[in-house]
Formats: structure tokens, sequence, C-alpha cells
């Protein structure tokens, strides 16, 4: 029994564990979010509205990386907790006079609860990549049907926010211009970045990271891999359904498209990608690149130079612009922005 | 005492009796080699008894308690964990990681979680990679990562798949040192499947011999070699030359 090599116990606790990068997160959305905080009583108007726009494209994203970036399960139906979180801020405002916080709350835990049956559902007939996509696809546009077809939310026309006389921080409505706006859709972003530094550090993002890696190893190790696959789930869905009930207070009006169309899924795919899957600041950064073109994008439309003349008044140049931007970023940048850079930073 | 009992597993898959009444029991404290050639049912069986298959008929009882078709994350919990025979780390993260996340879902407290891991790996002897990503990891190391990510949810029987199949003869002798060290110091039931002979028969308390599905013999380690059967099964090859 001798041998040469012998398992090297003795040098156990001589070496420091390496320091975890989730301090260094944190203080960086938080010195972030200071410097943002003057930034709409610097930018002129339009371009204020811009940058809510951008928060709203990271706030869905963000929860669209959770489940797919750290989850693994690659989501075309985001629009279904979008469309959720909307319709359940329009619905209780209008018909019920209820304040748009309260529907974003309630949003919320549908859209949570939506995508545990839906993630039940999928698991449970053990769907996987292409198929599972697929199916939180047709969830998707079953809902963009029945909300078309349903009179219950109004079917076809949706949800006009009623305009109120005076600005009011429980009924959410301010003056078009008002900086407000931007505070606040920086308040739920900021949040939901800390919500998903948390929960990638807890035990539950380890063990939906672990399970993504490999299920039947993770499910060796003793890991409950379908309970922490609906947790994620939900908690993804919670998050891009406050972007949708913050959508409409901001736009004040909502449709069954708007809410629940594929461009909405893609919309929440399209951050993620860009800046990074499976990181913290990917989706924010995707969502900075996204937000102008968007912008840029329904101004050509409407006032087209006049070498693009035949594109007046017609839809989908952004969804053209986006699909370039997405080939442009998987073929030179595969781990998206964020990745890339990181990368950089890594190899010095 | 006997911790780990097996009565009459079987499983089919289209008509093809992959496992066929297989009924073995193993002491607390003691190690079985399954050995077999291949297409024998090894890793079916393993399977089986692990949670990842549910068998057709049969019962498996750990401690007293039947576990038959639970899941493979319950029967870890109740005290039984295996390991791959393809290795299959957590591909995003670093050895450390991987260990962690098992410690966690063992039900460590998350303040001494990555303490205990690395406990484990040096234990394992996998300090010096402790920090790198699993990525490009050779295979000694890859395989050592399968024993401390098993090891580190406590078990009392540790199911080994080929554990030392791909290493050198020189990388086998202190994995089967640590096996050894395994039962000695922790009092860990050990069951492995190995195609190494050498190992088999240093390791083994009893050895467990499968083929086309059924138990054809079992017994103590010299005398199963030596049955005729058991060679015969090798295709007439003398087991003690595949060593």
């Amino acid at each position: 029994m001798t041998t040469t090599t012998a398992p090297a116990a003795e040098t156990a606790a001589t070496k420091p564990l390496p320091r975890q990068p989730w301090n260094r997160h944190l203080l960086a959305i938080a010195v972030l979010t200071v410097l943002l905080i003057p930034l709409p009583l610097i930018l002129p108007p339009a371009q204020a509205s811009v940058a809510v726009r951008v928060l709203i494209f990271a706030l869905m994203s963000i929860g669209w990386n959770m489940m797919s970036g750290f989850g693994g399960m690659f989501s075309f139906g985001h629009a279904a907790y979008f469309g959720i979180g909307a319709y359940a801020g329009g619905y209780l405002l209008v018909e019920h006079d209820v304040s748009p916080w309260i529907g974003m709350l309630v949003g919320m835990a549908v859209a949570a609860a939506f995508a545990t049956l839906i993630g039940f559902l999928a698991l449970r007939y053990k769907l996987r990549g292409a198929y599972f996509a697929l199916a939180t696809f047709a969830f998707a546009e079953m809902l963009r049907l029945w909300a078309t077809n349903s009179e219950f939310v109004n079917r076809a026309v949706g949800y006009h926010v009623p305009l109120r006389p005076e600005s009011s921080w429980w009924w959410l409505q301010f003056e078009p211009s008002s900086a407000n706006y931007f505070w606040i859709a920086l308040g739920l972003t900021v949040i939901a970045l800390v919500v998903s530094v948390q929960f990638v550090r807890s035990r539950a993002g380890q063990f939906a990271k672990a399970a993504r890696d490999d299920e039947d190893a993770a499910a060796a190790v003793g890991i409950p891999v379908m309970r922490y696959k609906l947790l994620t789930m939900a908690l993804s869905a919670a998050i891009t359904a406050v972007a949708g009930a913050f959508y409409v207070q901001y736009f004040l009006f909502i449709d069954p498209d708007l809410a629940f169309g594929s461009s909405v899924s893609i919309q929440a795919i399209l951050p993620a990608v860009i800046g990074g899957v499976a990181t913290i600041w990917g989706p924010v950064i995707g969502a900075v690149v996204m937000g102008p073109l968007n912008d840029v994008t329904a101004t050509i439309l409407r006032n087209p130079p006049p070498a693009l003349e035949f594109l007046q008044g017609r839809g989908g140049l952004d969804v053209i612009v986006y699909g370039v931007l997405l080939i442009i970023i998987v073929l030179l940048l595969p781990q998206g922005i964020y990745g890339a850079l990181r990368k950089r930073w890594s190899r010095r | 005492m006997t911790l780990l009992r097996v009565e009459n597993l079987a499983k089919s898959f289209k008509g093809l009796r992959a496992v066929d009444d297989v009924s073995f029991e193993v002491t607390e404290g003691s190690i079985l080699g399954v050995i077999g050639p291949n297409g024998a049912g090894k890793t079916t069986m393993f399977n089986l008894v692990a949670g990842a298959l549910r068998p057709d008929t049969g019962r498996v009882h750990l401690g007293g308690k039947e576990i038959t078709g639970h899941a493979p994350h319950r029967i870890t919990a109740a005290g039984m964990t295996r390991t791959f025979q393809l290795m299959r780390p957590f591909y995003s993260m670093t050895v450390l990681e991987n260990v962690t996340v098992a410690v966690l879902a063992g039900g460590a407290a998350k303040r001494t979680a990555r303490e205990a891991a690395a406990e484990v790996i040096a234990r394992v002897g996998l300090d010096r990679w402790r920090d790198s990503p699993t990525e490009g990891l050779p295979t000694a190391a890859l395989k050592r990562l399968e024993l401390a990510r098993a090891l580190a949810s406590k078990p009392r029987v540790l199911l080994l798949d080929e554990v030392l199949a791909g290493l050198v003869p020189a990388e086998r002798a202190p994995v089967m040192e640590l096996l050894e060290r395994l039962r000695t110091e922790d009092g860990v039931t050990l069951v492995f499947v190995e195609h190494i002979m050498a190992a088999v028969m240093r390791l083994s308390d009893s050895v467990l011999v499968l083929d086309l599905g059924r138990v054809l013999t079992s017994g103590a380690p010299e005398a199963v070699t030596r049955d005729p059967r058991v060679i015969e099964a090798y295709l007439g090859e003398d087991p003690h030359a595949q060593a």
C-alpha cells in the first residue's frame, strides 16, 4: 500500500477561499443608481422617454434572463408574463378603480402562478430545448387569443388608462414629461437587479444553475430539480410582469398585441442576448443598445429621409433592425457585450 | 448489519431484460465490487438502485427503509449517493463551486458550505484544481471531482460507476487508497462497478458477478474469479488477465 502521489490532504486549509463577486455587483448597482438619478433633469424630454423605454426593456429582460439564462430554460413566451402584468394593472384600474401598484402586485402573483403551471406541464412531459421554447410560445399565443376574444378584458380594444386631473403617486400618473416616470422605472429596475444578484448567490440560484448544467448530476447530489426550476420560472415571470404593469401606466394603453404579441417575447430575449445571457449586467447593457434603436426606427418610419420614402407609415422596421443586430452579435460576440468584455478583463 | 438490500430487481427495455431478478445485500462498512462483461446490466442496475430508473419489479431497502422508485434526490437525502461513469461536472462552475452546490444540497448552512467543500476537495486530493473551471480539467481530476461531489452529501452508501476507468495505473493507486480510507475512517459503505480486476480484487470484501442481466454468482473475490462460469462469461478470458 505504498503510493508516491499521496492525496494532498496536508495543504488543505492553507489556500484562502476565492472572493465572490456579489458585493461588487451590489456596489456597482448602487453607484450606477446614484449617477442615473439626475438623468431626466438633464435630458431633453424626448430622450428621457427613450431612457424610460430602456429601463422597461431592461426589466423585461432581467426577468427573462433569470429563467432562460441562469435557469437554462429558453423561453420564447415571456410576452405571457409581460401581458399578464399589463392586463392585471389595466383591468383592475379601469374596471375596479384599483391602484396600479396593487395591480402590479396582483400581476406578479398571477404571472408567477401561470409560469409555475406552464413549467410544471412542460417539465412533467420532459420538453427540452426547442420544444420547451415552442411550448412557452404557444401559451403566450393562447393568452393573446384569449384576450382578443374575451369580453372579460375588453376584447381587441384593450384598455385606455383614464387620465386624472392631478399627478398622483398612488395612481402612478404624472405629467407626460415628468421625471417621476424615469425614477419609478429606475427604482423597479434596480430592485430587479438586486433580486437577480441575490438570487444567483442564493441556495436556490445555485441549485438552478446546477440543474441547468446537468439535471441528472444535480438530482444525484440531492437537488429537487423540478422544485427549483419552477421557483426560477415563477420569479422570472414576476419580474417581467412588473415591466408590463409599468408599461401600461407609462403609455396609458394596452391591447392584446402590445401585451401578448410575439414581438414582446423577442423584446424580452434580445437585451439579454445582446448584452450577455446568464450575466447580471447583460440585460441592462443590451437594453441600453436596444432602447435608442427602437426609438430611431420608429422615427424613421414616421418621417423617413427622402432616400427611404417608401418606408413611410410601414411597420416592422424595428424587427428587421433587431434581426440584423442579433445576427451581428451572434457572429461577433457570441457571449454578448458583457460576456466579451469580461473575457477580455479576466485575460489580463 | 445489512445496510443496502436489493430484492428481485428487474427492468426491461422494449422486451430486452437488461436486469433480471437481481438480489444482493451489502453489510454496513463493507465494499461490494460489481463485475460482468459489457452489457451485463451493471449500469442499469446502478440506475435502478439510485433511482434514475424505476424498476419494473423488485425492491430496494436502505437502512431498513424502502426506497424503491424514489426520485434520485430523495435517495441521496436518504443517505445513498452515486457517481457517473462519464464525468458530469456542472460545467459553468469551478471545482469549488461544484462541490459547494453539493454541500448545500445536503442541507448545510450557506456560511459554512464553502469551507466544508474545500475540506472535501482536499480530502480527495483535488486541492491543486480547487479554483479552476471544470472545462479543460484532466480526466483524473474530473474523476476525483465526481467523487468529491458525491462525498459532499455525506453518504452512508456510495455507488461508484467505474471510478477508475480512464485513469493510468499510476493514477489509480491513490484513488483506491482513498476509497479504502473512506471505509475505514468514515465508515462509508461502497458499491462499485469496475472493469479493472486488480482493483476489484484489492478492494472488495465480496464480489457480485452479473451476466446478461442476471446474477451469475457472488462471494469472496478469490472464489468468484476462479469460478469457471465467471471465466466462461468473460468469453474464456481469464479475468485476472485484465488486471
